[in-house]
């Protein structure tokens, strides 16, 4: 029961009346952002990210995911009162959770997602607690080849189980790792892709990208759309969420379901999306009653946001044992990590216990928190809808510039955000997924040195990636995971080939 | 119970009209951008390949990594563009529109004046340059009442300058007015 002090040291890292008013300005902020139309948890973090520069790095990354907790629960209050999904992964709690809402029952629906999105995360967070440190001391002896081996897993495990055009996911892909080689090559000190510009010197910032990309561009498309809105306003009695308890332990089977694939899509890069949507097409094939989903069944609110929160809250698994980011919004916090001169990876656990356990501890406590602070709240959350758009619009474009600009105090970087932000919305209309992107954009200067050292180490062979049964078998995994759609057509094929023979 | 408890309308007085000419198709940019990421990605290559791509005897050259990184994205786009024209050809004149003409002009009604905030920013500081963004939005692309805009842009540039200048010491550009003040 290591895990169980080490987290107990957590809680008292955490209880000081800064962290925790931190945690609870965080977490406000977060609803609010969860709130506004088109704008969700990586959105939300890349926008506030400037105001945690100036602070130590356990408040600023307690305050950073407090943000994201709130995020993932004020996407939820739109989905079911507005018919709006904040996020794409909220877009299946609008199925179940907009009818309840028309019914007259919107306060059992937004307690019945509050309260599974607690519960997702909670399993999440055991999970993390009882299995992160497992696998980060395992991790300690990667060398440069499984350590690129396991990026290498990550970059094919989007590519394969991505819902988007395989070539789409690649060019991110590759864009963003190319990106990261701009500027001082750190082995060799020579200058690459700079095109004699003093600006590129320092090369592509992560934040100035991600701000762009997510903030910048995320304006762009909201505006386009129609802003008008029409909703229902509920507010939530104690009687209504004692209620909707007692009629949820008759649910279990839905919610342990959409737990563990929330909590496994979450670890490999899949993601909240298509989380949600398993949780929920599950739940519809194993109900009695069927037909009764999509016409406000609250068992319909209960799968896919059990499922949705599970699966965010365990991308931060992967990100805090072995420094690689489950999903955008991790990565986001990733580069934040960085900013504050912490080196992500299996090390975060030896060397910084502080961070890493008081950070653990903040997700069991932001969780219940916000749990409450949403119950309580949501009438006036959801008249933050009230505020016009075109109040919004010039603050975020502000804080964006501001964010932008701190990094490194350079006017160019207000540029390139600009630029990233035109960028982020062409990539968006056209199906060029942005998750792989900012992936290799934190990840691509880790990701060259492993290979490059690798390589060294193997005398210029590939044959290194292959040389022991551990590295072995996750290259092999990856290149099974890269071309899953051709082996799975294949299979069927064979097996089509087959069955006439036996029959 | 009958579907009449609606209680939070928001109106959008300038949104863009439904039935907007379209400016272009999602496929038709979709090949432009391929074009112009193969492009960039055959630049880099041509730099990398200058810089050294082969191998030394003490590892890889610095244009190693990301010269055959740009193979894969010029590889990657080329397909996409094949592709792409592929579909264009079969879909003919109804394929998915990208963006219509009055969803392209508010874009630029956001993008712009946030152009001009970034390029203001440098003479008059940042803070003063929000004030003149998030007033003038409000007023000319919200159609809100004057009194308010000047009143939230004043709360809030006023906001931002004492959370990140005097609470946090983030040092941002500034210009003319707060030097009058001794900043």
């Amino acid at each position: 029961m290591e895990a169980f002090s080490l987290l107990l040291h957590g809680f008292s890292v955490l209880l000081t009346w800064k962290i925790l008013g931190l945690m609870f300005v965080g977490l406000i902020l977060g609803v609010f952002v969860g709130v506004l139309p088109g704008l969700g948890g990586p959105n939300g973090v890349a926008i506030l990210l400037p105001i945690t520069f100036s602070m130590d790095p356990t408040s600023a990354i307690v305050m950073l995911s407090c943000i994201y907790w709130g995020a993932l629960f004020g996407g939820a209050i739109t989905s079911i009162l507005f018919n709006i999904p904040g996020e794409a992964w909220s877009v299946a709690t609008t199925f179940d959770g907009y009818p309840m809402a028309q019914q007259g029952k919107a306060a059992e629906a937004l307690t019945a997602a509050f309260t599974s999105s607690f519960i997702g995360s909670f399993v999440a967070v055991l999970l993390i607690t009882f299995v992160a440190p497992g696998i980060a001391s395992f991790a300690l002896r990667f060398g440069p080849a499984e350590f690129f081996s396991v990026y290498l897993l990550t970059f094919c495990s989007f590519v394969g189980l991505g819902r988007e055009d395989k070539h789409k996911t690649i060019i991110s892909m590759a864009l963003g790792l190319l990106l990261t080689g701009i500027g001082m090559d750190t082995v060799s000190g020579t200058l690459r892709m700079t095109f004699g510009s003093t600006d590129l010197l320092r090369g592509v910032n992560f934040l100035v990208a991600v701000i762009g990309l997510f903030g910048i561009s995320e304006i762009l498309l909201t505006m386009e759309e129609q802003l008008a809105l029409k909703g229902h306003a509920a507010a939530i009695s104690i009687r209504t969420v004692f209620k909707v308890w007692r009629e949820m332990p008759r649910y279990w089977v839905t919610l342990v379901r959409s737990s563990a694939i929330g909590c496994w899509l979450g670890i490999t890069p899949g993601g909240a999306i298509a989380a949600s949507f398993m949780g929920y097409n599950l739940a519809k094939r194993f109900s009695k009653d069927p037909d009764g989903f999509g016409t406000g069944k609250i068992e319909g609110v209960f799968a896919p946001e059990t499922a949705a929160h599970a699966s965010g809250t365990s991308a931060l698994l992967p990100m805090l044992a072995l420094g690689i980011p489950g999903s955008g919004t991790a990565a986001i916090l990733l580069g934040g990590l960085m900013v504050w001169g912490l080196n992500p990876g299996p090390l975060l656990f030896v060397e910084h216990k502080d961070f890493v356990w008081g950070l653990i501890a903040s997700m069991y406590l932001g969780n219940v928190v916000g749990l409450v602070i949403v119950l309580a709240t949501v009438p006036l959350f959801a008249s933050v809808l009230r505020v016009p758009f075109a109040a919004i619009a010039p603050m975020i474009v502000v804080s964006c510039a501001i964010g932008a600009f701190a990094i490194q105090n350079a006017m160019f970087d207000i540029w390139l955000m600009l630029g990233f932000g035109v960028i982020g919305y062409v990539f968006k209309k056209i199906g060029i997924p942005l998750a792989p992107l900012t992936l290799a954009l934190v990840l691509g200067s880790r990701a060259e040195d492993a290979f490059r050292l690798a390589m060294i180490s193997g005398s210029g062979s590939f044959g290194i990636f292959w040389s022991n049964w551990l590295v072995g078998s996750i290259t092999t995994l990856s290149f099974i995971l890269l071309f899953l759609t051709q082996i799975e057509k294949g299979i069927s094929r064979i097996g089509r080939v087959l069955r006439p023979a036996r029959a | 119970m009958p579907n009449d408890n609606i209680e939070i309308e928001v109106t959008d007085p300038t949104a863009p009209a439904e039935n907007s000419p379209p400016l272009a198709r999602t496929l038709t940019v979709d090949i432009w951008a391929m074009v112009v990421l193969a492009g960039f990605a055959a630049l880099m290559a041509w730099d990398n390949y200058r810089t050294g791509m082969g191998w030394t005897e003490d590892g890889p050259e610095p244009g190693y990594f990301p010269f055959y990184l740009s193979v894969i994205l010029i590889l990657a786009s080329v397909y996409g563009i094949v592709k792409s024209l592929g579909e264009r050809r079969k879909a003919a004149g109804n394929a998915e529109v990208f963006v219509t003409r009055d969803q392209f002009k508010r874009v630029l009604l956001v993008f712009l004046p946030a152009v001009a905030f970034c390029v203001g920013m440098q003479w008059l500081g940042l803070y003063v340059s929000s004030f003149l963004l998030t007033a003038g939005f409000m007023i000319f692309v919200g159609r809100l009442s004057v009194w308010k805009s000047l009143l939230t842009a004043l709360i809030f540039s006023l906001a931002m300058f004492f959370i990140f200048e005097i609470k946090f010491d983030v040092i941002m550009p500034k210009g003319p007015l707060e030097a009058l003040f001794g900043y």
